[in-house]
C-alpha cells in the first residue's frame, strides 16, 4: 500500500510550488489594486471625492447678493436681471472668502462688446452694436448704466 | 516518509478550502469601506445638460469660465472641456456645413468676411455628453474613467495611465490629454460644483441662459418642463451612447 505513494514529494513540490504563485499574486493584487476599487464599480470609489476637492473658483450669485443687494434691486426691472453677477465680473470665489481681495477690473469697453458686436448667427433678441460706428472711443458706461443698460 | 491516502487527502482538502476561505476573507479586506460624501447622495442625482443653440450668441463666456473654474490650459492647442463652434450652412449643400471654433470660441468669434444671402449661421456650444453608456468608459483598460452613480463621467487622475484610447473613442471629441500630467482630461460638469449646491462654472457665466444644468433625478428640476414643452435632440443618437446633453434648436447640420 504504501509503495503506492513512494514518491508523493513531486505532489507536494507542486503544490507548494502552486501556493507560492497564488500567494504572489495575492500579494501583487493588494499592492497594485487600490483599497476602495469595485465599491461602486470598475474605478476607484476614492476617484469621487478626489474630483469633489477641486477647489471653486466661481462663488455662484448667492454670496454676492447677501452684500450688493442694491444691485439686484436696481436690475431687476431691467434686461441684464437674469446675467449672474459672474458673467461680467469673473469668477469672485477669493473676494467671498476674504473682502480685501478685490474682483477683477472690468473693460468699459472690450467686456460690453463681448456680447454686444453685431454678429452673423446672434440671435435677434440680443441687442448688437457694429464697434466702429458707435463711439468708437468712448467706454460704454459713458452712456449706459451696465446694471441698468436703459438709464 | 509514509502517508496515506487518507492524510494527503485531508490535507488536500484542508489547503483548498482555507485557501478559499482566504481569498474570499480577503477580498472583503482589498474593498474597503465606500467613502461617503456627508449631505449629497449620489444615488438621488441623475446629471445633464440643456443646450438652447436659439439663445446661444457665440460670445465664449463659458469656454472663459471652464478654463478658469477648472484650471484648464490656455496656451496649449486643443485643451478645451468646453467649446463653442459656429456653423454655416449654405442652402444648396445643406450637409456640408463650414465649422469654425477659433480657439474654442475662448475669445469669441470674428466677423464672418461674406456671409452671402441665404446663409444660415449659429453657435454650439459642446461639452462632454456624460453618456450613460459612454463609449470611452468601455474602453479605459485600467478603471480610469467612469460613469460616477449620478450620471457624471469622470476621470481617475490618479490612476489614468494617458494611453488615449479614450481620446479616440470619444465619439464627440470632448477629451483631451493634459500636457502637465499626461493624462486623460475632460468636463467634470464640475462635479466639485453640482455636489454642493451649485450650478457648473459655464452655466454661471452663461449671460443668455443657452445652458441649464440639470438634475434628471429631480422631480422640482424645470428640465422636465423644458423637455416637454421643447423638441430637444442629443448629438448623434444612432451610436446609442446615452447622451445627456439635450439640445434645443438642434440643425441636422450639427455633427
Amino acid at each position: 500500500m504504501s509503495s503506492r505513494f513512494q514518491h508523493h514529494g513531486h505532489v507536494v513540490r507542486v503544490a507548494v510550488l502552486f501556493a507560492a504563485g497564488f500567494l504572489t499574486f495575492l500579494v501583487a493584487r493588494a499592492w497594485l489594486i487600490p483599497a476602495d476599487f469595485g465599491v461602486y464599480g470598475f474605478y476607484r470609489a476614492g476617484a469621487l471625492d478626489a474630483v469633489r476637492a477641486q477647489p471653486i473658483k466661481y462663488a455662484g450669485q448667492t454670496p454676492c447678493l447677501d452684500c450688493h443687494a442694491e444691485v439686484d434691486e436696481l436690475r431687476q426691472t431691467e434686461r441684464h436681471r437674469n446675467v449672474s453677477c459672474e458673467a461680467c465680473h469673473g469668477p469672485s470665489a477669493a473676494h467671498v472668502e476674504d473682502f480685501s481681495i478685490a474682483p477683477a477690473t472690468l473693460d468699459p469697453r472690450a467686456l460690453c462688446l463681448r456680447c454686444h458686436t453685431a454678429l452673423a448667427g446672434k440671435p435677434d433678441f440680443m441687442p448688437q452694436i457694429v464697434p466702429a460706428d458707435h463711439f468708437e472711443d468712448a467706454a460704454c458706461t459713458e452712456c449706459h448704466a451696465p446694471h441698468a443698460p436703459k438709464q | 516518509m509514509d502517508q496515506h491516502r487518507r492524510d494527503f487527502l485531508s490535507q488536500a482538502g484542508q489547503f483548498i478550502v482555507l485557501t478559499g476561505a482566504a481569498s474570499l476573507a480577503w477580498d472583503a479586506v482589498l474593498a474597503g469601506a465606500p467613502q461617503e460624501a456627508p449631505n449629497y447622495v449620489t444615488t438621488d442625482h441623475w446629471w445633464g445638460m440643456i443646450i438652447d443653440i436659439e439663445k446661444c450668441i457665440g460670445c465664449g463666456n463659458c469656454v472663459r469660465a471652464c478654463k478658469a473654474e477648472n484650471d484648464v490650459p490656455t496656451d496649449e492647442p486643443g485643451c478645451y472641456r468646453t467649446w463653442v463652434e459656429r456653423y454655416q450652412v449654405r442652402p444648396d449643400d445643406p450637409d456640408h456645413p463650414i465649422v469654425d471654433s477659433p480657439d474654442g470660441a475662448y475669445d469669441g468669434f470674428p466677423a464672418i468676411d461674406q456671409p452671402g444671402d441665404g446663409l444660415k449661421v449659429f453657435f454650439v456650444p459642446k461639452l462632454c455628453n456624460h453618456c450613460a453608456h459612454s463609449p470611452c468608459v468601455q474602453v479605459c483598460p485600467v478603471g480610469a474613467t467612469f460613469e460616477s452613480p449620478d450620471g457624471v463621467v469622470l476621470v481617475d487622475k490618479d490612476r489614468c495611465l494617458g494611453c488615449r484610447y479614450c481620446v479616440q473613442a470619444c465619439p464627440y471629441g470632448c477629451r483631451f490629454i493634459d500636457p502637465r500630467t499626461h493624462t486623460a482630461d475632460k468636463c467634470t460638469l464640475c462635479y466639485h460644483r453640482i455636489t454642493k449646491g451649485l450650478t457648473t462654472a459655464c452655466c454661471e457665466a452663461c449671460p443668455t441662459g443657452a445652458r441649464q444644468l440639470a438634475d434628471l433625478k429631480n422631480p422640482d428640476d424645470p428640465v422636465h418642463e423644458f423637455l416637454r414643452t421643447h423638441k430637444v435632440h442629443v448629438l448623434k443618437p444612432e451610436l446609442a451612447t446615452g447622451a445627456k446633453a439635450y439640445y434645443n434648436g438642434l440643425d441636422g447640420s450639427v455633427r
